[in-house]
């Protein structure tokens, strides 16, 4: 995802361009984490990033104190639910935030994704057998196909009838694991698959009392994910999707295929649900009917609102939190439901654009147009100043 | 980038756009080929008519676009300009009649198609992606002529840099054009009122408009900003594009348009210079009491 | 695989009417909770998904009001002027419930947003984030499991046609919908507050220029539409004892919006006619496939289908403006 550095300018329009970037962005944007983060030039922002990164690798190793949410909870398995509502939040976050597409059934898509999983790897299961990893893939590209089918016919209805209309689709999937026998309602599939992989002592690396790993495979997917979502946000994709979530009228009348575009945007969603669905199957061993209802939709929801709409590092941060706070304060784990839902008329009312508001870029040469900016001012119009300047 | 064109206004104002460069004058000029030669029928609006329940706001209208000229589409409130304006540009699906670009048939294409088409549109109250910055607004309008698609996006093709550096250029050259390139990473939301009002012209133009319509684009201007709009709509014209142009002002109609349609409750009542319009008798009649 | 979709012709032929009738007294249930989807909807142009637990919380204060009058999981030993005493007191705590609650979401999860001009979305979240508060409440206070049952009177058959018995509360259910969609129906169209209301429902610009309080019409349309759920409530007690638990008004709530839906949202009539058909849709979908887990699955592709093929659903909204 290389982004381009403009092209032959000399240093001093290139510092004049730093300077513009800092007026410009002032006024309109969130000062502090972003804007300190805007103002890093590149190697710096990589070096960041592979800071970060190692650190999220190394944090089910590390069981600080105050921290931890042991214990009551074990910390990698802990850790591994945490990336697992990050990344559903990653996915979520594409059609509701980035799309403005409001969708209350997304754990229709994670139940699909965890059916594909158990429905082929499961010894309770009698169709054919695939190694677990290539679940993954097969989990996307069925839920994308539940994605577009529920899609077609509704994605040109306006914002609330979505709504509702993806609440039934999840509700649907949920009645549909109970009546259909072949799904086994509640005795469900138990020994799903999981990857390979044994340790030094011969032991199974990916077993389901085991965090770490799982959270390993869990953040590596989010990192191909965020890479690729990163490509399509500063891209006309990403583009659209804004103008769409903006005015949609407007952005189909300034050319923007907005059915197209939705549909993709829901699709995408579809299939990283349906990804974190397959994973959360294999990293627990047992699929059945419960579990995949409405409040945990609205959970995914909150991650998202929580994390800031439209923003995927918030989403990330938001899925963590969601995951987070019941598992380590257990004393008022019974209520999360009760407290989310509070944070959610909160959030609305006091902050409706999550804990980091910060927009995502939608230019990949954004950059360049600083440059432009910084050429015009230097280059003003009146002739006087020219003939100074040679 | 140096040389400099004559602006094409004779006397720049102190805070009028600044004058543009030979590049952007370029990069802001229309880029397509158009069939009908200048002068020539661009649009043809052929017995026109919508209906909404019993209500009639247009009632078999029918005048053309000629190419390179500015038309002004003028009527007291609620004489259908906004609704042909609509019907034009796909919003409504005409009850009769229809509008034919360069000869043929917008018929019943969805609304994004006739913009590619090359029927390019601002709106009365202006409608920007408000969280978007500026340019980012242009760029919108400039992926209207964009090929690549979400799998180019993903792997980042060649085509998706060449796109997005043609982007970044001439985004940049049209809100110079407009005269408001200084704001181009600011946040549309966060812009002046007649930024606002610019930079709507300079996303409609990023999409390469065989014909721009502007409606009432100077609602809520002062005087001072009226006569800078005027210059602006003159230099579109002169760059190569044809201007449908609704507006209340009549001054601002008058001084700025080759040609006038007038409507009355949804009906065209006259068709001519602006200086034979504004001694028609039927069109002072409409206005009556309308006088501004 | 296993069929796992069986139609039975035969069960369905064989309990027809006994299903339509059970199907139009849910019907009239739908209706009236359809009726707060629709007149908040009119006046908004929002769904208040929190309109499920407004009715919820209506149907748990008839339950305490009746078991504290004495009532339970026996029939009543009382004359029946004594009974219908009762159900008065009950329905007026209920209504006054529901009403109060619909007053407190509106002014929660609605008018700060309104007061900053918040986008749709916004108003959509925080709406549901207020469900979601009342549900667990009502789950943090009165645990997983539903009330006791609580038996209004001994339901006795009063009719029996051709082999079909109806009985005493399929005809009050039935025919008190009807009722009070001609009360609210008359209520939109003759009073000085349905004048407003219908003013802001077309063009709330406008009714605010010609002197219409916006805020004062909205807060009245919540509470016209919990004073609905609240006679709903009674209902759904009556012929769902079983049914009172947290989760009660969703899955109520969304059978009522589909209702609404499909006789067009917006449209008062539309919501008794659209409740009536979804209530007869759901039962004979029921019966035919075997599973009362159906009856969801019916309505939700009820719904889904209606959106695709008339969004303005059979009388068409009133406001026109479903699709995007």
């Amino acid at each position: 995802m290389s982004t381009g550095t403009p092209m032959g300018g000399a240093s001093e329009s290139q510092a004049r361009a730093d300077e513009l970037v800092e007026e410009t962005t002032k006024p309109s944007r969130l000062r502090g984490l972003s804007y300190w983060w805007n103002h890093l030039p590149r190697t710096g922002q990589w070096g960041f990033l592979l800071i970060a990164v190692a650190a999220a690798f190394a944090l089910p190793l590390v069981n600080i104190p105050l921290i931890t949410t042991e214990p009551g909870n074990n910390w990698p398995l802990a850790c591994a639910e945490m990336a697992r509502y990050a990344l559903v939040a990653i996915g979520l976050n594409v059609v509701v935030g980035q799309a403005g597409l409001l969708d209350l059934g997304y754990v229709g898509f994670f139940a699909v994704g965890a059916y594909v999983a158990a429905l082929w790897t499961s010894p309770d299961s009698t169709l054919v057998h695939i190694p677990y990893l290539l679940t993954l893939p097969l989990a996307a590209m069925v839920t994308v196909v539940f994605g577009v089918l529920l899609g077609i016919p509704t994605l040109r209805l306006r914002g609330d009838y979505l709504a509702i209309v993806t609440l039934g689709f999840g509700e649907i999937i949920r009645l549909l694991a109970t009546i259909i026998p072949a799904l086994k309602g509640q005795v469900g599939f138990q020994n799903v698959g999981r990857p390979p992989g044994q340790d030094a002592d011969g032991n199974d690396v990916f077993v389901n009392s085991a965090g770490a790993p799982w959270y390993w495979l869990t953040i590596t997917v989010i990192i191909v994910i965020m890479i690729a979502l990163g490509n399509l946000e500063r891209s006309r994709v990403g583009r659209n999707w804004i103008a769409l979530r903006e005015d949609e009228d407007a952005a189909e009348i300034m050319g923007v295929p907005t059915f197209r575009f939705k549909l993709w945007a829901f699709g995408i969603g579809a299939a990283l649900g349906g990804g974190a669905g397959a994973i959360a199957a294999g990293q627990i061993g047992f699929v059945n009917n419960q579990r995949f209802d409405v409040q945990m939709s609205i959970m995914f929801l909150v991650a998202v609102v929580l994390g800031g709409q439209g923003n995927k590092f918030g989403a990330i941060i938001g899925g963590a939190l969601v995951a987070y706070i019941p598992l380590r304060f257990t004393a008022i784990a019974e209520y999360k439901y009760l407290i989310f839902g509070a944070v959610l008329v909160v959030l609305m009312i006091f902050r409706p654009q999550g804990l980091f508001g910060k927009r995502p870029h939608l230019l990949t040469f954004e950059r360049r147009a600083h440059k432009r900016i910084a050429n015009l001012s230097e280059a003003p119009s009146a002739p006087a100043t020219k003939e100074a300047g040679q | 980038m140096t040389d400099k064109l004559t602006p094409p206004s004779a006397t720049p104002k102190p805070d009028a756009p600044p004058p543009l460069d030979s590049e952007v004058a370029q990069l802001a000029a229309p880029e397509r080929e158009i069939a009908v030669e200048v002068g020539d029928k661009l649009v043809e609006i052929q017995n026109l008519t919508m209906r909404f329940g019993g209500l009639t706001a247009l009632d078999d209208v029918s005048f053309d676009i000629k190419r390179g000229e500015i038309l002004g589409l003028i009527g007291p409130n609620g004489a259908g300009k906004t609704t042909c304006f609509n019907a034009m540009t796909g919003v409504y699906r005409p009850t009769e009649g229809q509008v034919l670009l360069e000869g043929e048939a917008i018929g019943r294409r969805k609304q994004h198609k006739i913009t590619r088409l090359g029927i390019a549109r601002t709106f009365q109250n202006v409608r920007l992606f408000g969280e978007m910055t500026a340019l980012e607004n242009v760029v919108v309008g400039l992926d209207a002529r964009h090929k690549v698609g979400v799998w180019g996006s993903l792997f980042r093709t060649p085509r998706l840099y060449r796109e997005e550096k043609e982007a970044i250029d001439r985004g940049m050259a049209l809100l110079e054009f407009v005269g408001i390139a200084d704001k181009a990473m600011d946040q549309a939301s966060a812009l002046p009122y007649g930024y606002q009002r610019r930079l709507e012209i300079a996303r409609a133009l990023a999409t390469d408009p065989k014909l721009l319509c502007l409606d009432e684009p100077a609602a809520g201007f002062n005087p001072a900003e009226k006569e800078e709009l005027m210059e602006l709509i003159r230099t579109i014209r002169d760059d190569g594009y044809t201007v449908l142009l609704i507006e209340h002002d009549m001054r601002l109609v008058m001084g700025v348009t080759d040609r006038i349609v007038v409507l009355e409750f949804g009906k065209k009542i006259a068709d001519g210079l602006p200086k034979d319009i504004r001694n028609d008798p039927t069109v002072i009649a409409a206005y009556l009491g309308e006088e501004d | 695989m296993d069929q796992w979709i069986t139609l039975d012709w035969e069960a369905l032929g064989a309990n027809f009417w006994s299903a339509t009738v059970d199907g139009l007294t849910f019907g009239g249930i739908y209706a009236l909770v359809a009726l707060g989807y629709t007149l908040v909807y009119g006046v908004l142009n929002l769904i208040n998904f929190a309109h499920s637990e407004v009715f919820i919380v209506g149907a748990y204060a008839i339950v305490f009001t009746l078991t504290s009058l004495g009532f339970g999981p026996s029939v009543p030993n009382l004359a029946w002027y004594a009974i219908a005493a009762n159900l008065l007191l009950a329905v007026v705590f209920g209504m006054l419930a529901s009403a109060i609650t619909a007053f407190i979401v509106e002014r929660v999860a609605y008018k700060p947003l309104r007061d900053k001009g918040a986008p749709r979305l916004v108003f959509l979240i925080s709406a549901i984030g207020m469900s979601f508060v009342i549900q667990y409440l009502i789950f943090v206070w009165r645990g997983p499991n539903p009330e006791p049952s609580v038996i209004m009177f001994e339901n006795k058959a009063i009719f029996d046609i051709g082999g079909t018995l109806i009985y005493f509360d399929s005809i009050l259910i039935v025919s008190a919908a009807i009722l009070m969609m001609i009360l609210v129906d008359q209520f939109i169209r003759r009073t000085k507050l349905g004048r407003g209301i219908r003013a802001v429902a077309q063009d709330p610009d406008t009714a605010t220029l010609m002197g219409v309080n916006r805020e004062r019409i909205i807060i009245s349309t919540f509470i016209i539409g919990g004073l609905l759920a609240g006679v709903a409530a009674l209902f759904y007690v009556m012929k769902v004892p079983s049914g009172v638990l947290y989760l009660g008004g969703f899955l109520l709530g969304v059978k009522a919006f589909t209702a609404a839906v499909l006789g067009g949202i917006g449209n008062v009539r539309g919501a008794l006619l659209g409740g009536l058909l979804l209530g007869l849709i759901g039962n004979y979908g029921q019966i035919l496939l075997g599973s009362a887990q159906w009856t969801d699955v019916v309505c939700f592709v009820v719904l889904i289908v209606v959106l695709m093929v008339r969004p303005e659903g059979i009388l068409g909204s009133n406001l026109g403006k479903v699709r995007a």
